[in-house]
């Protein structure tokens, strides 16, 4: 096994209040089969035997589905690697001698905790601000009730694959959440079972996903080149017809 | 204390609804006066607390991750069982039931399973309102396949990807509670403490992880929805954070710990790489539909192998040991899971190992590619190859794959009653965290089950039969138990980090981890088992002497927050070899090497079974082992609960 010696360069920063800085560490004697999570877990190992805090990240599943890592690494949010979560990222994808730099998902509605840890509630609120189908428990029809075409269903899904980690939002140079809004909008704007509170839906998270402060949409596509799971920007385009939709219909009503 | 299952009398088919019919409701007015804290947002915790709110009462809801949606749940790939019989193939919620009372090699409670079986057709009703993408045929039905060797097309599923859209399907409703108010939500936030007041649960302590922030929380009752206790083991396929604290706490309050000695090893995982390793990945069952698991017959082989020096197409076919198609010839590599991840050892230990750390066995889709082409294999598996190829760099539709057996899951958890409440009265248990429904053994597709069951449709009517004996709003964290347990859990934290030792939590979480998989893993033995509880206290004791953890117990710590938890591993590991220890049989999980069939036995004559197979010993062990806690440092206590067959006869299983 081949052992890579780097030079990383991580932003750190000790609270929200902290203006924050980058540090420079030798990351020595890497095995290129370790993930590159692993890699910070070996250097951590020896910032706590020297007597350092160790760097502070989010991570949890470490199988690219959890959506909790979230590094911007040489400037791109989970590297330039495509269709792939930090956690993913295997460090034979670098070579001996690089110089890496790790910085946390940047956005205005993304405040830095500590580190690389970033508060995302922000999406939580924009779910709770129409991103589901109100069914009360136990007051379900039969599965097989309502049919569901193939197509709808396979967009449906194409949509709801989002992780929900922020890449998009950290990459745009808006800061902004059209295609993680759109996703979830999509998602259940595609299903018959989500026709009923689709205009509601759609315009509530598009205004809670303003009232965080996420930037507009200028159809530059990043987002969906940093997508972990390659979710397509048409998404923001059924967005857009759903909103303007919904906007007519309610300056009607 | 005594053990009573308050399982209904009655028919096994009418238990649940006529204690539905039999239990005392709260009124609608009432509702709104209760609290209720629910620990853990997964299926199980954030399916409770989103339909606890809906029926009115007022929900407190905790998890240590950033946001509900992060659960680990959410890393299920093959799907959900429910027994809808769409197929028309046979199946029926007695058929589920009897599947899974035997994968869980009877060692699990009727009442509880049959119920389980009951609700699975609710929850994908459920799932499907909701919007979860259900894999759909071309008539616009839901598509099922079999899973995990069941005989019938049951398992519900969303791609590879169902634990995460079920999980979403009740984040989502969850996120609507939280937002009409019904819920309030603490992310990032980490249960430390039962509070237990007159033998009640009535809340909890907790710390806020960011600014490192102790409060207390009361309540009228407490739901742990707080998952399994696999990272043990240190390496598993659980999340890094996934951990007992929260179950080991109320242990120590007073709530029995039943059966956690049955942990169930998954065999197609990704081998271990090197020391610096922090998690495993599963690599989905199906893929042995197609693949051929085999090693070299010789050692030296596997050697040349492991060096380097041979790769596995300079291995002719004579040279190869399909070891599952020779002892399993009518299963073969579709043979149980703890049977395939056995046999893996086995082949392992014999020093016939191909990955480098010589453990890992080949599993080869050459075969299959020769026989339907490589274009049809792409489409069945195309996603795991993918990500096969992502974490060890190999090409496996040129290379076979190399996997090795990891700790999954584990059926074993607090103690519970019909009504899912442990013994410590107001303590609910919930998913994984509970012991109740898969006995030694869990089948494919049914952990997802569990938990929207026990979430959605179980606790929602049980609670009210605990709440209705209460007086809402009776205890509040005036109370000195709360301050007394606030105090504990600082001096903890404080003594934690003043130890300013020389090693890291990870290295004693590591260390502990291989001796229990050592010792307590895939087989045990008594001399194993008795060793390894003579070297955990000494790793205990180093442990509370030479951790080092920097930093401060005020602000964000994850080293902090690691310490906590293995601190509990490391207590928890002696109920779990203790447990292992005491039970002198093999069934399901839990394989003790004394107890296997031998060719002399008469089952093995007469074909019933075969040789190696797991020996139960129904006339001793046909019980639930639950453990109470003593005082650091002398071994728990073992309270029996019987199990009752009275539908199902147990048998001997065979997958000759």
């Amino acid at each position: 096994m081949s052992l890579l010696n780097l030079t990383l360069k991580v932003w750190r920063q000790d609270n929200p209040s902290d203006s924050g800085r980058i540090e420079t560490y030798e990351a020595k004697e890497i095995p290129t089969s370790a993930s590159f999570l692993e890699m910070i877990d070996i250097v951590n190992e020896r910032l706590i035997k020297d007597g350092h805090d160790p760097i502070h990240f989010d991570h949890d599943c470490r199988e690219g589905i959890c959506g909790m890592c979230s590094m911007t690494i040489n400037g791109v949010p989970h590297s330039k690697e495509r269709g792939t979560t930090t956690c993913q990222l295997h460090m034979r994808k670098f070579s001996d001698g690089e110089t890496i730099y790790i910085e946390p998902f940047r956005a205005k509605a993304f405040p830095v905790i500590k580190d690389l840890v970033t508060d995302r509630s922000s999406f939580d609120r924009i779910i709770g601000a129409g991103g589901f189908i109100s069914v009360r428990t136990g007051s379900a029809p039969d599965a097989h009730a309502v049919p569901v075409p193939k197509p709808d269903a396979d967009a449906a899904f194409d949509a709801a694959a989002c992780i929900g980690c922020g890449a998009c939002v950290a990459t745009c140079k808006n800061a902004s959440a059209m295609l993680f809004v759109s996703a979830k909008a999509s998602h259940l704007n595609h299903l018959p079972q989500g026709q009923v509170e689709k205009d509601q839906r759609t315009l509530s998270m598009v205004r809670q996903m303003d009232a965080e402060g996420f930037g507009n949409c200028t159809n530059q596509y990043e987002c969906e080149a940093v997508c972990p799971k390659e979710i397509s920007v048409q998404h923001i385009a059924k967005l857009n017809r759903d909103y303007l939709a919904a906007s007519a219909r309610e300056g009607v009503s | 204390m005594s053990l009573d299952s308050k399982v209904p009398t009655g028919p096994l088919g009418e238990k649940w609804s006529s204690h539905k019919m039999g239990s005392k409701l709260i009124n609608p007015a009432n509702k709104r006066k209760f609290k209720i804290i629910v620990v853990g947002s997964g299926l199980a915790g954030g399916s409770a607390a989103a339909t606890l709110s809906e029926l009115g009462y007022q929900v407190d809801c905790f998890c240590y991750q950033d946001s509900p949606r992060r659960a680990h749940s959410i890393a299920a790939q093959g799907g959900i069982n429910a027994a809808k019989n769409y197929q028309n193939d046979g199946d029926s919620v007695f058929r589920l039931f009897y599947d899974t009372i035997k994968g869980g090699d009877f060692r699990s409670r009727e009442a509880n399973v049959h119920r389980l079986a009951e609700v699975s057709t609710e929850i994908i009703d459920q799932c499907v309102a909701q919007g979860v993408p259900f894999a759909r045929e071309y008539g616009g039905l839901l598509d099922n396949r079999s899973f995990g060797g069941a005989q019938v097309k049951r398992t519900f599923y969303a791609r590879g990807q169902t634990g995460q859209q079920l999980l979403i399907g009740c984040y989502q409703a969850l996120s609507k509670e939280i937002a009409k108010g019904g819920v309030k939500m603490h992310s990032r936030t980490e249960m430390l403490d039962l509070v237990v007041v007159d033998g009640h649960a009535k809340g909890i302590i907790v710390r806020n992880l960011v600014t490192g922030e102790i409060t207390s929380h009361a309540a009228d009752a407490v739901i742990l929805a707080t998952g399994g206790y696999g990272n043990v083991f240190y390496l598993s396929t659980n999340a890094m954070g996934c951990n007992v604290m929260a179950a080991f706490r109320a242990h120590k309050r007073g709530a029995y710990i039943a059966n956690p000695c049955y942990t169930q090893i998954h065999p197609t995982c990704i081998p271990v790489s090197g020391d610096y390793q922090s998690k495993l990945t599963l690599m989905s069952e199906s893929l042995r539909n197609d693949g051929r698991i085999w090693v070299p017959k010789s050692k030296e082989d596997a050697a040349a192998i492991r060096d380097g020096r041979k790769s596995a197409s300079d291995i002719d076919e004579d040279s190869r040991d399909y070891y599952l198609e020779r002892k399993y010839p009518s299963f073969g590599n579709l043979c149980p899971r703890d049977i395939a991840s056995r046999a893996a050892k086995e082949c392992c230990d014999e020093g016939r190992g191909v990955a480098t750390t010589g453990l890992g066995v080949f599993l080869d889709f050459k075969d299959a590619i020769d026989r339907d082409g490589e274009d049809a294999i792409r489409a069945r598996y195309g996603n795991l190859f993918q990500m096969y190829e992502k974490i060890s760099g190999d090409n496996p539709y040129l290379q076979p794959m190399k996997i090795y057996p990891a700790v999954h899951y584990t059926m074993g958890g607090l103690w519970v009653d019909y009504n899912l409440m442990s013994n410590l009265p107001g303590l609910h248990v919930l998913g994984e965290a509970n012991f109740s429904d898969h006995g030694a053994n869990r089948l494919g597709a049914s952990a997802l089950m569990q938990g929207l069951a026990d979430g959605y449709f179980v606790i929602p009517s049980t609670i009210a039969v605990y709440l209705s004996t209460q007086k809402a709003g009776a205890v509040t964290t005036a109370h000195p138990e709360f301050k007394r347990a606030k105090n504990e859990v600082r001096d903890r934290l404080k003594a934690l980090i003043e130890i300013k030792g020389d090693r890291s939590v990870d290295s004693f979480h590591r260390e502990l981890g291989l001796l229990i998989w050592d010792k307590c893993g895939m087989a045990r033995d008594r001399d194993g088992l008795e060793e390894a509880l003579k070297r955990i206290p000494a790793i205990r004791d180093e442990f509370w002497t030479n951790v080092r953890i920097p930093g401060s117990v005020n602000g964000l710590n994850v080293e902090l927050e690691k310490a906590g938890r293995v601190a509990d591993f490391i207590d928890f590991a002696e109920v779990l070899c203790h447990d292992a220890l005491n039970r002198e049989e093999s069934c399901g999980g839990h394989f003790r090497s004394e107890h296997q069939f031998v060719e002399s036995d008469s089952e093995v004559q007469d074909g019933t079974t075969q040789t190696g197979e797991a020996r139960r010993h129904d006339d001793q062990f046909q019980y639930v082992a639950a453990w109470e806690h003593t005082a650091p440092g002398t071994p728990p206590v073992l309270h029996k609960e019987e199990l009752v067959f009275e539908e199902v006869k147990p048998s001997i299983r065979s997958y000759k």
